[in-house]
């Protein structure tokens, strides 16, 4: 018999089931992993070095660009642990905005991840079903911030600005006819809130949708039960956060544990899996698509009969509005000091976490008092999943590292930060 | 903070006695900085003993506290007449330490590098917060506690790759955000934020090429330090006010 020896591969940087610029040193015998090793930073920017030489308020750009596919989660930790230090609350109806976008986010980027997961392991049109639906969420990220993806929306004492009246709308274009454009458009005749809610009516049947296609879907079945079981101890001791976790059979959400913005004040299930494999991870995060949806629902409602300020009255920590500080001097004076200066946080250290769609992202802030952090640390939830993926596909082929990797849902954006 | 909280405390402290110390927080979390030398005791009796039950170590945080409470606005070489709004040594003695001649020897004692450990018990829904200092030299040591949590092991070598603290024992310290063949540790305060190198293709060798960077630092906004006392707790005690 021919003698045969482990080799070493590559995978990646540049591969499409690495989810971005993941080198993976893998070391075979045969198809089967006997060690792995990931090698990541090709993405790293320093964002925590460049925060602490910016003011406080500019950093929060930068939160979107860590988990480029949960961006309001990123910039509602950082805000979380700016408003920690300084002492104060945002009103009522901007946390609830928060929620909502929290959980419009977690929809995002669930959709983003369910679309590639299915991609990688062989089920093309789901990556297609689930952008059309990302596309009308992306949407609402425009109408309320003006950018489709990295919003800056959230602010130290509350949310940028109220929820818009209108809805941006599509225009007639040679590549799409008067009819099909009257159908877009209809359901952004209305405000925001309107729009929300027609979507929130249309998506649990786009779930229904998705899941007619994989949950019983004998090949993806074979490509996801049994692949990459972590116990609930080892997911613990690995720290594991978010779907990762509850998929483990671990009953544990900061909405629900540890509530913040207006968490408390709706009403939720939390989905937790029993074998904690890549399967029952997916039909996790399924579900909470469905839960999300419902969050989303009741906010709409809650926002509706609910107007108020959206922002804290402290001219020390929010510029004024732009009219005030055309006809007022102090304003004036506000404003310029607000955008060139910044304000000062007090000495201290506040470590502030949300339930990103992918886990716990938390941001611990070290204060010396000055207009700048001194240090900014991102606790990405991803971090530690990618370092379990050792343990996670020892022993497995080499087909079922592409399964693990995108069951972790993996972005490197926060990862190497 | 709460009386639950409080009372963990209290217990934390009597357990470990004078391997921890407490450190007031301003927004009711728990921090408590361990002695380097018991750190990996205090872990493992953190995750194992019934009534802490720190299952999860959720975040190691390398912090260089060479700069800490020094700002960049120099009132010293301003003109008699300008940046009168600038901050004066009577604001803030102990951080104003750092400035002169006997700067980076302030309240910590010369004691440059710390990690940050932020803990979850799951169990009892309870965070903790333990800080502890390296021991002094270059590089900073520290022990590891991988054994204690796996989680720890990448957290720990990105703290070694970014501030150089060296985990005694930790099964595989190599580099983990930055280009191979790396030199320096980039979070580190005196590292220059525009970095030392910077890479271009060379048409003429045909690879890629490092050399010495070209742009120049600046500072668009100095750092500024004012005693901020809105928010300060004393005057939010509504016995102040009467």
């Amino acid at each position: 018999m021919a003698e045969i020896r482990s080799y070493t591969m590559n995978f990646g940087p540049q591969h499409p089931a690495a989810h971005g610029v993941l080198r993976l040193v893998l070391e075979m015998d045969g198809e089967v992993v006997q060690k792995a090793d990931p090698h990541v930073g090709l993405l790293h920017r320093a964002t925590e070095k460049l925060a602490e030489s910016k003011p406080y308020n500019q950093s929060i750009g930068y939160m979107d660009r860590l988990d480029y596919v949960s961006m309001m989660c990123n910039e509602h930790a950082y805000v979380r642990a700016i408003e920690k230090l300084v002492g104060i609350e945002a009103p009522l109806r901007a946390q609830y905005i928060r929620t909502m976008f929290d959980e419009i986010t977690r929809i995002l980027n669930h959709l983003m991840w369910l679309g590639a997961h299915g991609l990688d392991i062989g089920a093309m049109t789901m990556f297609l079903y689930c952008f059309r639906e990302r596309e009308d969420l992306m949407d609402c990220y425009e109408a309320v911030s003006g950018t489709r993806m990295h919003a800056t929306y959230y602010r130290p004492g509350g949310v940028y600005r109220d929820l818009p009246d209108t809805m941006p709308k599509y225009a007639p274009s040679r590549f799409r006819g008067r009819k099909e454009i009257d159908r877009l458009n209809d359901a952004r005749s209305g405000s925001l809130l309107d729009f929300i809610e027609d979507f929130t009516k249309r998506f649990p049947a786009a779930v229904d949708e998705y899941e007619t296609l994989l949950t019983d879907n004998r090949i993806w079945k074979q490509r996801t039960v049994n692949i990459g079981v972590v116990t609930p101890e080892r997911a613990l001791n690995l720290g594991f956060t978010g779907p990762v976790l509850r998929g483990s059979g671990v009953e544990w959400d900061l909405r629900k544990k540890q509530p913040y913005a207006a968490y408390d004040r709706v009403d939720f299930d939390i989905p937790v899996g029993v074998n904690g494999d890549c399967y029952d991870r997916y039909l996790v995060r399924v579900e909470e698509l469905r839960q999300s949806n419902r969050i989303v629902k009741q906010c709409v409602d809650w926002l509706r009969a609910n107007p108020g300020p959206v922002m804290v009255d402290d001219r020390k920590l929010v510029a004024p509005r732009r009219e005030e500080m055309k006809g007022d001097m102090e304003s004036l004076i506000h404003h310029f000091k607000h955008f060139t200066e910044g304000y000062c946080v007090p000495a201290g250290e506040a470590y502030a976490a949300v339930e990103a769609p992918k886990g716990e992202f938390g941001i611990y802030l070290l204060s010396d008092g000055a207009n700048k952090p001194y240090r900014v640390k991102c606790r990405p939830p991803g971090f530690p999943h990618l370092a379990a993926l050792e343990e996670m596909t020892c022993g497995h082929m080499l087909a079922d590292v592409v399964a693990v990797i995108g069951t972790l849902d993996i972005v490197f954006g926060e990862i190497d930060r | 903070m709460s009386v639950a909280l409080e009372q963990h405390a209290e217990a934390l402290s009597a357990r470990f006695g004078d391997t921890v110390e407490r450190v007031p927080s301003r927004c009711s979390e728990l921090t408590f900085e361990v002695s380097s030398g018991a750190l990996r005791e205090v872990c493992a009796a953190l995750r194992d003993e019934p009534e802490w039950r720190y299952e999860q170590l959720v975040d190691v945080a390398g912090v260089d506290y060479l700069d800490y409470g020094r700002d960049e606005w120099n009132t010293e070489d301003a003109t008699s007449t300008g940046f009168s709004r600038g901050r004066s040594a009577s604001v803030r003695p102990e951080s104003y330490a750092h400035y002169g001649t006997e700067s980076r020897v302030g309240p910590r004692e010369g004691r440059r590098f710390a990690a940050v450990y932020h803990l979850l018990s799951v169990s009892g829904n309870r965070r903790l917060r333990l800080r502890a200092w390296c021991e002094p030299g270059e590089p900073p040591m520290l022990d590891s506690v991988v054994d204690v949590w796996s989680s720890a092991n990448w957290f720990e070598r990105e703290a070694f790759d970014l501030y150089g603290i060296v985990f005694r024992g930790h099964p595989d310290l190599r580099r983990l955000l930055t280009d191979y063949g790396f030199v320096g540790h980039p979070f580190r305060k005196d590292f220059p934020l525009i970095g030392n190198v910077e890479v271009r293709y060379d048409p003429a060798k045909g690879r890629v090429v490092y050399e010495p960077v070209s742009i120049e630092p600046r500072v668009l906004v100095p750092r500024v330090i004012r005693e901020d006392n809105r928010y300060a707790p004393e005057l939010k005690d509504p016995k102040r006010h009467g």
